[in-house]
């Protein structure tokens, strides 16, 4: 099997609970480079658990999670930052630091992140590279900003623009749209797909909004238009078997497949999901 | 009531385990100066005006008291002594120490807090960042360091005060048998203790009040939470601890 199949995360069997409840039971999922996963369940089906046990930020009970072929769970919280360096993360609150300015928030990884960041990167004028993240999410104007003078909305994005700046391959998306208007989400999606098919970086996106699937699923970005293009039938279909659905409930995955699968399902909760799933 | 125990004795674990890492993570890379004379600031700089206050205050009401009851056997001329083994040995470091835990183990208890509920605790994990050695190790620092110095400002602060009721206004004694029974009541176990007990008290005030911080869950209301914890189990360690730190210089 050559590296471009490996998978670059894989979880399997993996078990935790808090106290009385299952946060994550028995999932086991694989990602390959250039994948995305859009991950679907009702508040508390562990989704977010789920993102934070990728990067090692919660420890699970049992099982194994592989992330770039190395062992997360039985990692120490040092081991785990090389790791960690390599899968950009955006909060489903934004998780920017109140007491940097927008600018030094996307500096931050850059400079913290020094000896494990991309080789293409090293050396590089760690402002330039913010500003240029920033320019990416069409931000570069609140550089010296702080987070609390910014929309929830421009949050969002400032938080997208700190995971992708170290170009990780894997990025993943905690409710990236969640609390915004349809508008605003709209634009954060472009942003999302647009990090997919710019830097073919593979993807977890934890959401509530069918949406949200609906444009990973269906559009692509187009680098010439600058903007997204709907794919047509029959037409891209490598782009759409990269972009799976997974349902969670209760801990458990009970849904995996393509958009088509998934609108196909019979199970009502997974039904829920579909279509009427704004908030 | 076992489970409560239960809970009881593994925050404590945690909260040991919490003292354990920040200590270690003192000679530990990378180091945060910054952030050590930015919290020496908040903590000693900004604290400052309130513990002159309660220094000057406390100081006058004990020589008020005490000349009171002083004067009931003639031995009014001992205010100065009176005045000078309070304060050292214990007002000082434990007023001290409850306005400083008021105001700081609060302010970093919600400070954390609001860290926390808002996803910066992880994103710094995320990004490569140990938070106890960013956040824990500092504050302890700067606690630990600054609670010793405000205790003598306090404590010479509170000498003043008292002078200024003995001498010119109720005319016990002069001013130079003032200063010199007061200066001359002091022995190394006063100081020591008086000494003492801020650096343990600084020790307190910085754990409990991160310990609570990074514990917050449940939103704003969990930070409103997180504060009060902090602040009242921060002076109840306070006052603990003081009782054992007497128990043992009592008998040396």
């Amino acid at each position: 099997m050559d590296a471009a199949h490996e998978p670059i995360l894989e979880f399997k069997d993996v078990s935790l609970k808090f106290g009385d409840t299952w946060a994550l039971r028995n999932v086991s999922l694989d990602l390959k480079p250039g994948e995305t996963r859009i991950i679907f369940g009702a508040a508390g089906a562990g989704k977010t658990t789920l993102l934070k046990a990728v990067i090692g930020l919660v420890s699970v009970d049992s099982g194994d999670i592989k992330l770039f072929g190395k062992d997360v769970t039985s990692a120490t919280e040092t081991d785990l930052f090389p790791l960690r360096a390599r899968a950009g993360v955006l909060f489903q609150e934004g998780g920017l630091f109140d007491s940097l300015t927008v600018g030094e928030n996307v500096e931050y990884p850059l400079i913290n992140q020094k000896s494990n960041r991309a080789s293409s990167l090293i050396g590089a004028d760690t402002e330039n590279l913010a500003k240029d993240a920033l320019r990416f999410v069409e931000l570069e104007q609140t550089f010296s900003q702080f987070p609390s003078e910014l929309s929830g909305g421009m949050r969002r994005r400032v938080g997208i623009a700190r995971a992708i700046v170290t170009e990780p391959p894997l990025v993943l998306y905690d409710s990236p749209t969640a609390g915004l208007d349809p508008i605003t989400a709209n634009t954060i999606m472009a942003l999302v797909a647009k990090e997919r098919d710019v830097r073919n970086s593979a993807s977890l996106i934890v959401s509530h909004r069918y949406q949200d699937g609906e444009i990973m699923s269906d559009f692509r970005y187009d680098q010439e238009q600058e903007e997204l293009v709907a794919l047509g039938d029959g037409k891209d279909t490598a782009l759409r078997e990269r972009t799976k659905f997974m349902v969670m409930k209760e801990g458990s995955v009970v849904f995996l497949g393509t958009k088509h699968e998934l609108e196909a399902s019979s199970d009502k909760y997974v039904q829920k999901f579909i279509r009427h799933g704004d908030e | 009531m076992l489970d409560f125990l239960k809970t009881l004795i593994a925050s404590f674990q945690d909260f040991l385990f919490l003292a354990g890492r920040s200590f270690l993570n003192i000679l530990k890379r990378p180091h945060y100066y910054d952030d050590v004379f930015l919290q020496m600031d908040i903590i000693g700089w900004g604290s400052l005006p309130i513990v002159i206050l309660i220094g000057a205050f406390s100081g006058a009401i004990i020589a008020l008291q005490m000349a009171r009851a002083l004067n009931q056997y003639g031995a009014s001329s001992e205010v100065g002594t009176i005045v000078s083994l309070t304060l050292v040995r214990e007002l000082g470091p434990v007023l001290t120490a409850v306005m400083v835990a008021g105001r700081n183990a609060s302010a970093i208890a919600s400070e954390l807090g609001s860290m926390k509920v808002t996803e910066q605790i992880d994103a710094m994990r995320a990004l490569g960042t140990d938070p106890i050695q960013k956040l824990v190790t500092p504050r302890l620092i700067a606690t630990t360091l600054m609670l010793p110095c405000l205790t003598v400002i306090a404590d010479v602060i509170g000498l003043i005060g008292a002078y200024l009721i003995a001498v010119p206004l109720l005319k016990l004694i002069s001013g130079g048998e003032y200063w010199t029974s007061s200066w001359q009541a002091l022995v190394l176990n006063d100081l020591g203790q008086g000494l003492l007990k801020p650096f343990v008290f600084g020790i307190i005030i910085s754990l409990v009040g991160c310990f609570y911080g990074l514990r917050t869950t449940g939103g704003t209301q969990g930070v409103g939470r997180a504060v009060t914890e902090a602040v009242v189990s921060a002076m109840i360690w306070i006052f603990v601890t003081t009782l054992l730190i007497d128990k043992v210089f009592v008998g040396l």
